[in-house]
């Protein structure tokens, strides 16, 4: 049996101009007391940056949405404040506070979907029932490192020793 | 193991994914867990009147040949989706986009931008009007690309977010295209190309804003996308 989805196709490098407009790298405002900064660099296999203009990277939780492109560095960065909590799994399970972030890029041919979890959320982290099904030692891929007060930092490897964990989607 | 209709992440013969495609195996959810994780709210994302006609806004029409692209965004179940956000992009009819990446081989059009959106109504239809972009040939060691329409979509949950490309029916580039042969299925492949309609196409009765119809639909990726016996 095969399904009738239509497939998925590279984002291709020039998507800018449609997709990107100035402040939806912000899903709080700039002045929010709470807002955060979350950056990191975008890797390829051979721990080259994935550059300008080919990578569109989305974030979102709840209420909040932010899209941005790597920069010449293969650097980006978005502000979002940290979900105080998200909603439950079906069933039931609470879920540690956690950001969606989805990766597209030319020669990605289909999106890179992963999450970040909170370094100051051990415990919750812990009990978290997607981290669960990720192997021990490749859990804490997935959890940012706090670089300041209000910077998070959250390096996303699309292959290679280290590479990101991944979710179907 | 769900039958998946997307093209895997390595195809050598399209080489940048050789570094770009994740190798470890994707952490599989137990079903229904990223079915119902929310996606995206995009409310912030504005679709302003007119977003949806890329041939106007400027001083005059656009050069090139009209089309109205039509069809509904459904899910798995072939329900139409409504409120889902299209977002398109695409060149002008010499193969130029106005993004500030594209390397500049073919002439800009002072009256085409294209980048349109819009949201889809109650029963999933959506509907552009642009002109036809021209195939295009990239850098030197790239590829020559088909005629396209670039597609991003987002529905209601995770699973229902999407990117894709829409080609035109007849176009021979079509078959020599790595990133379309990468589609494993060549039913998939079908999948992505418009047809033209000749039933809701003015063929006889002209006027300055006739344009050629297309039709495309678009299947997200749903709870039911998955095989039944799973």
């Amino acid at each position: 049996m095969t399904s009738d989805q239509s497939p998925s196709q590279t984002i291709g490098p020039m998507y800018g101009f449609a997709l990107c407009e100035e402040g939806m790298d912000r899903a709080v405002a700039p002045d929010d007391p709470h807002a955060v900064t979350v950056t990191g660099v975008l890797l390829d296999g051979d721990g080259e940056p994935i550059q300008h203009p080919d990578a569109l990277i989305e974030v979102w939780q709840g209420e909040q949405f932010a899209r941005c492109r790597t920069d010449a560095f293969g650097r980006w960065s978005v502000l979002v404040r940290k979900p105080a909590q998200v909603p439950p799994l079906p069933g039931g399970k609470a879920q540690a506070p956690h950001l969606n972030v989805t990766v597209w890029a030319r020669g990605l041919m289909k999106q890179a979907q992963t999450r970040l979890y909170f370094p100051d959320e051990a415990a919750r982290n812990a009990d978290d029932p997607v981290l669960a099904l990720v192997e021990a030692d490749r859990r804490p891929l997935l959890v940012a490192e706090r670089e300041s007060d209000r910077v998070l930092r959250f390096d996303i490897r699309i292959q290679g020793p280290r590479e990101t964990v991944f979710f179907d989607f | 193991m769900a039958l998946d209709a997307n093209p895997p992440y390595l195809f050598p013969e399209y080489l940048i994914t050789k570094k770009r495609s994740p190798e470890r195996a994707l952490v599989e959810l137990p079903k229904g867990w990223f079915h119902t994780t929310p996606g995206p709210v995009f409310g912030q994302i504005p679709v302003l009147p007119g977003d949806d006609d890329l041939t106007i806004g400027h001083a005059g029409p656009p050069q090139g040949q009209r089309l109205s692209l039509t069809g509904r965004v459904l899910d798995s179940d072939g329900r139409g989706v409504p409120n889902a956000l299209v977002e398109i992009w695409q060149a002008n009819s010499a193969g130029r986009y106005t993004d500030a990446a594209d390397p500049g081989f073919m002439p800009l059009d002072p009256n085409f931008t294209g980048a349109g959106r819009c949201l889809t109504d109650n029963d999933g239809n959506y509907r552009f009007f642009t002109i036809r972009p021209a195939a295009y040939a990239g850098p030197k060691g790239t590829m020559f690309r088909p005629a396209h329409i670039h597609f991003s979509l987002f529905g209601r949950t995770l699973s229902e977010r999407l990117i894709t490309q829409c080609y035109f029916a007849g176009d021979p580039l079509i078959e020599h295209d790595p990133i379309v042969n990468a589609i494993p299925d060549p039913k998939g492949r079908e999948r992505l190309i418009a047809q033209f309609d000749a039933q809701t196409t003015p063929l006889m009765s002209g006027g300055d804003t006739s344009a050629l119809a297309y039709t495309w639909d678009i299947v997200l990726r749903g709870a039911s996308a998955t095989p039944m016996e799973d």
